[in-house]
């Protein structure tokens, strides 16, 4: 059975090629079976060679089996071969059965996509890397595992390659790990260098027997650390793994939190005689990263409100939580806490992307709340891995991280504390999350601030144009009157010019002229001159009645600003009650109206298959290290083969144990309190716990994107045009120099290399004609 | 001359290697008296004679002998010539030159295939068959008269491909390239004809140019050496090139059409390399050891400048042209490494270099071809429009970064390996450039082919079945090459066991810088052992 080892990661990287090179024509969604199927196979290979395995002597666990020779070069010899003991077995376990879960899930989540074969590809190419990681039987082999699932990881961070966003991710992914690639390929040369072989069997007997010096297992084992903590993004080079969210959500969930940042601690697992023959400072040090990193991260974790961005802080903080683990000698636990994990963050994020397909792509938790009615799976199994991360008892975190813990207060009450905040803000975070996108009242359709401020906008900018068109009739008013009045003028004197022509026709006695005609006249510029009056008089009240309007206009405009100045729901969050948007219902933003149309749904059998079993993992995972008594500590007892007795041994007496257990308990259960006390009970203003520094990171990630913006690209650039100013323009200059002298001597004409060319094209052909004579070849 | 050397290898007369450079004359000498009426003949005789070239290449491949310790040189061949002046048609392969002989069989074909001249095809056509006969020439010439003259001949088609098709400012690019590596090897000239004079000088016999027989003799004084070895180095750093003798490899590169820049890249810059471990490590094994730490030390200057460099460049050509830099700086490391590691995996690095670069700058020029434009900011979003060269642009890429599984990785890791070996720091800090080809090649990637697309730029179109055809071949050697290096290493090993040994028996107090392995273990005191517990 252990002959078909090499079964296990080939069958994914062919279909990996099967999907690269036809892809297209099998299309969606046989491509997703297909790759599906590889995985399931794997597993399938794995659990008959976890069978085999379990059959054979403790100590017989461990078999080598080689393909061919990869390297080989001097002293220097490599196979393609691989290397099954419980650690790399119990890695391929939880590779393959969560990855063939995931791989599942994603043919529901990428349903629909243009490139949805390609993306299986992908997917496969990177359980094959990763399961070359774990499998080999030499750190080379685990390099080139190592920088697979890199490449892999730029590849579907950058998946929709079309957002500028999504690509620098990606880039940023890669070139980040390159930096721990740095550290892991030194730790390669050191380890040829000292024992002659980086075959992990011949390297890590050597260890084991401690002949080598500190000095030397020290340099390895720092080396590897900096590559460890680039793949498993710890302080400082963690910063690649939020950004890493900008791939699709299966990706999250299967590269970035259950599978690909667990290597780091793999790695340092399987080196363990190394890091014991380190000098102390080491494991000291790695421990002080993780309980660093682990508090670090949760603390930002608290202030995000993209679902995925907590999930990736969360999962930073775990991954801290491990390498604890591995710093005070529990590699035991570290292992189950990496299993555990896999399971539970694997379970959150696919339960996160079935929350973001059913809101149309909304990853912002602040407008969700109440989804548990429209998404009973997604709701029940994200519970569940909740419970699981807070610490809860029996879902399986709880297991793992309280023994994490006791290994804590072993080395220091210290690194316990800092261990114990950690689980607590976790609790928070995990049960805010909870709290914000299942429970409360249902948010989506809400008006969102900025859209509140929008409409607020726009009522304001209606009222002004109200007054712009009174200001204009006014004017127009006023014009009319203008006119009026100067034909009141010409009626009057109209009116007078007639009396005066009565007036002199009376003492005259004219008889030419006729009286009655006259008279009509006078009654008739009468007429002209009273209704002239009366259209002015009319005028002028309407004049009066727009500037009355436009006055109250004034006035409704300064109250409408100052209402919305006052209205607290454009400077609230959404977190708070339901904006009241009865005064701006009609100048509201279309997507609104939109979203009330929408209607969230629960995801496709898929989808939630994947989450259903995940979340059964997650419930009893614990029972593979129960800690009561020794035969129930199975983990322990399968891995011990491979850890050559470096497990540390407690010496914390049973009941001081009861005692840390209960404790971290009540420290989960005041995380989760607080969190409802402010995200459901409101008794608490969550602006407390959401400040702007955490939600900023730290402000760590801008401030190192700045100074790659600014001096960092200023120094590149500055060796750039020294290499065109100095360096070139030394050899151009030596060239100006022998011009500028030769052309005293002699004019160079502009054909002098052509003619010199032509001369040695010359010269050649008649060597070559010699050439073909005296070898008597033609 | 050592004519046991060479006896051992070919049972057929046929002499095959001269065959590898007068082929490509025949195709040249065809091309120029092609009736005026039949253009179309041209690019087919070319074609022709380059494959049939590359055939008997890659038959070279099969039937050379491969078994442990066979390290002279095979399929030699030895014809009198000036034998007044000791100058001799002496040919011969080792393990050294013959993947430099395959990979030129290899390349030209796919250059003369890909691309078409914009006009004058039958000089083009002529000039390109002659630069393949000089390439070989240099890589087979066991006499270093031939070989220089092969060295130089080479300069003349380059120079016309360059300066006649090339791009914009192709006049300034082909003088500058012209005139340095010209004024560089003009003193190995002198070297050569110091050494032939003070070798014969030495050791009392007639006068020889013979390269096998002046090596092994090693009869020049020790300072002597140095100076003459010196002369020689000049004219191979410049043609690496190394840095700071670099500057005209990006315009060359940048200005030249792309079958000259495959060529430039993918077989031109590794006459250096050879020219350095051939002539330069094996005459003056000495003066080598004594001047490694110099070009130690320039090669990683070479890999974290070039790297610098490249990131900041504007134009995508230029920017694969300063990775060259930064390639080629692996490779003197290598070489100056002097162990087995380092040297075969500089030896590998030349081939790998030679198929990653080539096709970069062939998808670089299809780019072109498309778009009319080479500079990045001008280009985005291409992976929407033409997936397929997205794809094999990225695997060209993480093959040129370094990627494990893929050929790049192999060569770097042993360089990287056999300096660290030998001298700790400098691969310590050159592995940093490592980091630095993620960063410059992502960084274009993501510009090229991510992103929206450029509004005033239509969609282009993917790779049409030649193209696939041409970069085939190049795409199944990074996979080959990167999976399964061994036949490849073990070709090559023998020769450089050989070399090596040579250095170890001139040069006192060197050995072949070995692992610890038994030293420090052993040493150590179990005391700190288990520290946790």
């Amino acid at each position: 059975m252990s002959d078909l080892v090499w079964l296990i990661p080939m069958l994914p990287l062919v279909g990996s090629i099967t999907l690269l090179l036809f892809g297209r024509r099998i299309g969606e969604p046989r491509s997703g079976w297909l790759a599906t199927a590889t995985v399931v196979t794997s597993f399938a290979a794995t659990l008959g060679i976890y069978i085999d395995l379990l059959s054979r002597d403790e100590h017989h666990r461990r078999i080598t089996s080689s393909l061919f020779t990869w390297v080989p070069a001097g002293d220097f010899s490599v196979d393609v071969g691989f290397l099954i003991d419980p650690l790399s077995l119990t890695m391929c376990l939880f590779i393959t059965g969560v990855g063939a879960l995931i791989h599942l899930y994603s043919i529901g989540y990428m349903h629909g996509d243009h490139n949805f074969s390609r993306f299986f590809a992908y997917l496969n190419l990177f359980t094959f890397s990763m399961l070359m990681l774990v499998l080999g039987d030499n750190l080379l082999l685990t390099f080139l595992g190592w920088e697979g699932v890199g490449a892999c990881s730029y590849l579907l961070i950058s998946f929709w390659f079309t957002e500028e966003k999504n690509a620098s991710a990606g880039k940023k992914a890669f070139i980040t790990n390159r930096i721990g690639d740095w550290g892991f390929m030194i730790a390669i040369f050191l380890t040829f260098f000292t024992f002659g072989s980086i075959n992990y069997t011949e390297v890590l007997d050597t260890a084991a027997s401690g002949q080598i010096l500190e000095s030397t297992a020290t340099l390895i084992a720092v080396m590897l650390f900096i590559g460890a903590i680039g793949k498993s993004a710890q302080f400082p080079l963690y910063l690649w793994l939020p950004d890493a969210m900008a791939g699709p959500t299966p990706v999250s969930a299967l590269i970035h939190a259950a599978t690909m940042v667990t290597s780091g601690i793999y790695l340092l697992t399987r080196v363990n005689p190394i890091l014991a023959d380190a000098a102390s400072w080491v494991p000291t040090m790695i421990a002080w990263v993780g309980v660093g990193t682990a508090l670090f991260a949760a603390t930002i974790a608290v202030a995000q409100n993209d679902i995925k961005k907590v999930l990736a802080y969360s999962t930073v903080s775990q991954l801290g939580y491990m390498f604890l683990a591995v710093g005070t000698g529990a590699y035991v636990a570290a292992i189950f806490h990496m299993v555990t994990h896999a399971f539970f963050k694997a379970l959150l994020f696919l339960g996160s992307g079935s929350v973001i397909h059913g809101m149309n792509g909304d990853q912002d938790m602040r407008h969700y709340g109440g989804l548990r009615r429209f998404m009973p799976i997604t709701s029940a199994t994200f519970i569940v891995g909740w419970l699981a991360i807070a610490g809860v008892p029996p879902f399986s975190g709880f297991w793992s991280k309280d023994e994490i813990l006791a290994f804590a207060w072993n080395e220091s009450p210290v690194l316990w504390a800092f261990g114990l905040l950690t689980a607590v803000l976790t609790a928070f975070y995990m049960t805010r999350q909870v709290v914000l996108t299942f429970f409360g009242r249902y948010r989506f359709t809400d008006a969102q601030p900025e859209e509140i401020r929008a409409a607020w906008q726009a009522r304001i900018e209606k009222a002004t144009e109200v007054i712009a068109d009174l200001a204009n009739e006014i004017e127009k008013v006023q014009k009319e009157i203008e006119e009026a009045r100067s034909q009141t003028e010409t009626a009057r004197t109209k009116l007078s010019e007639a009396q005066k022509a009565v007036n002199e026709l009376i003492p005259n006695d004219d008889t030419e002229s006729d009286p009655e005609a006259l008279a009509a006249a006078v009654i008739e510029a009468e007429d002209q001159v009273l209704a002239a009056d009366q259209k002015l008089h009319e005028l002028e009240n309407s004049l009066q009645l727009s500037e009355e309007n436009r006055e109250l206009a004034q006035k409704e405009l300064e109250e409408i600003k100052d209402e919305s100045e006052t209205d607290s729901s454009v400077s609230n969050s959404i977190l708070d009650d339901a904006p009241d948007t009865s005064k701006i219902q009609e100048y509201l933003p279309t997507e609104v109206k939109e979203r009330i149309e929408h209607h969230p749904h629960e995801s496709p059998w898929t989808m939630t298959l994947p989450l259903v079993i995940l979340a059964g993992l997650a419930t009893v995972a614990g029972l593979i290290q129960l800690p009561f008594s020794g035969t129930l500590k199975r983990l322990e007892h399968w891995l011990e083969p491979t850890l050559f007795g470096n497990e540390v041994h407690l010496h914390v007496e049973t009941s001081t144990m009861w005692i840390l257990a209960v404790v971290a308990i009540i420290g989960g259960l005041i995380g989760i309190s607080i969190a409802i006390m402010t995200y459901q009970k409101k008794r608490i203003h969550y602006a407390i716990f959401e400040q702007p520094l955490l939600a900023d990171a730290w402000t760590v990630d801008k401030k190192v994107s700045d100074f790659m913006g600014g001096p960092g690209i200023k120094g590149f650039k500055a060796v750039s045009s020294f290499d065109s100013r100095v360096i070139d323009g030394a050899v151009n200059g030596v060239a100006r120099l022998i011009k500028w002298k030769s052309k005293s001597v002699q004019k160079i004409q502009n054909g002098f290399i052509r003619t010199y060319a032509a001369l040695i094209g010359v010269g050649v052909v008649a060597l070559l004609c010699w050439f073909l004579v005296r070898s008597n070849i033609l | 001359m050592s004519t046991a050397l060479l006896a051992s290898s070919t049972s057929s007369s046929f002499p095959v290697l001269p065959s590898l450079i007068i082929i490509p004359l025949i195709g040249a000498l065809l091309v120029a008296v092609t009736s005026r009426q039949r253009p179309e003949l041209l690019k087919l005789i070319a074609v022709i004679t380059s494959v049939t070239t590359g055939a008997i290449s890659i038959w070279l491949l099969s039937a050379f002998d491969s078994t442990p310790g066979s390290a002279e040189f095979q399929f030699g061949s030895q014809q009198q010539w000036l034998s007044d002046l000791g100058i001799s048609w002496t040919f011969g392969i080792d393990g050294i030159s013959l993947f430099l002989v395959v990979l030129t069989g290899v390349l030209f074909p796919l250059a003369l295939l890909a691309t078409n001249p914009e006009h004058s095809n039958r000089a083009w056509y002529g000039w390109l068959l002659v630069l393949e006969a000089g390439v070989m020439g240099v890589f087979v010439s066991l006499d270093l008269v031939m070989f220089f003259l092969c060295f130089e001949a080479v300069l003349v088609p380059m120079y016309f491909l360059i300066g006649r098709w090339g791009h914009d400012n192709r006049t300034y690019a082909a003088t500058k390239f012209f005139l340095y590596t010209m004024a560089g090897s003009a003193l190995m000239l002198v070297g050569i004809l110091a050494l032939a004079f003070l070798h014969a000088e030495a050791t009392g016999g007639s006068i020889t140019f013979d390269l096998v027989e002046i090596a092994e003799a090693q009869s020049l004084a020790t300072t002597t050496a140095r100076w003459v070895f010196l002369s020689f180095a000049l004219g191979f750093a410049v043609k690496v090139p190394i840095f700071p003798l670099h500057t005209w490899l990006p315009d060359a590169h940048t200005e030249a059409p792309t079958a000259g820049s495959v060529i430039l890249a993918g077989v031109l810059l590794k006459l250096g390399t050879y020219g350095f471990l051939r002539f330069g490590l094996y005459l003056f094994p000495e003066a080598s050891h004594y001047f490694a730490p110099v070009f130690l030390t320039l090669g990683v200057i070479g890999i974290l400048y070039g790297a610098v460099v490249a990131t900041m460049q504007k134009d995508l050509k230029r920017l694969v042209a300063y990775s060259s830099v930064a390639h080629l700086g692996f490779i003197v490391l290598g070489t100056f490494a002097l162990n087995t590691e380092g040297i075969t995996g500089g030896l590998l690095q030349m081939i790998n270099h030679g198929i990653s670069t080539s096709a970069l700058f062939l998808l670089v020029g299809m780019i072109y071809e498309r778009t009319h434009t080479r500079q990045i900011q001008e280009l985005g979003g291409l992976q929407r429009s033409a997936p397929l060269m997205a794809g094999i642009f990225t695997l060209v890429m993480l093959s040129s970064i370094g990627l494990p599984g893929l050929n790049g990785f192999v060569g770097e890791f042993l360089i990287l390996l056999g300096v660290f070996n030998a001298h700790r720091w400098w691969a310590v800090v050159a592995t940093i450039g490592v980091v630095l080809a993620a960063l410059y090649l992502l960084w274009a990637y993501q510009r090229v082919f991510h992103g929206p697309t450029k509004e005033d730029k239509e969609a282009i179109r993917d790779l049409s079945l030649k193209e696939k055809l041409v970069l085939g071949p190049l795409v199944a050697l990074i996979i080959f090459m990167g999976v399964y290096p061994r036949p490849v290493i073990e070709r090559m090993e023998p020769a450089v066991d050989a070399l090596i040994e040579h250095i170890e028996t001139h040069v006192d107090e060197f050995h072949e810088p070995i692992t610890q392995k038994g030293s420090s273990i052993g040493e150590s005191n179990s005391s700190d052992h288990g520290a946790h517990e």
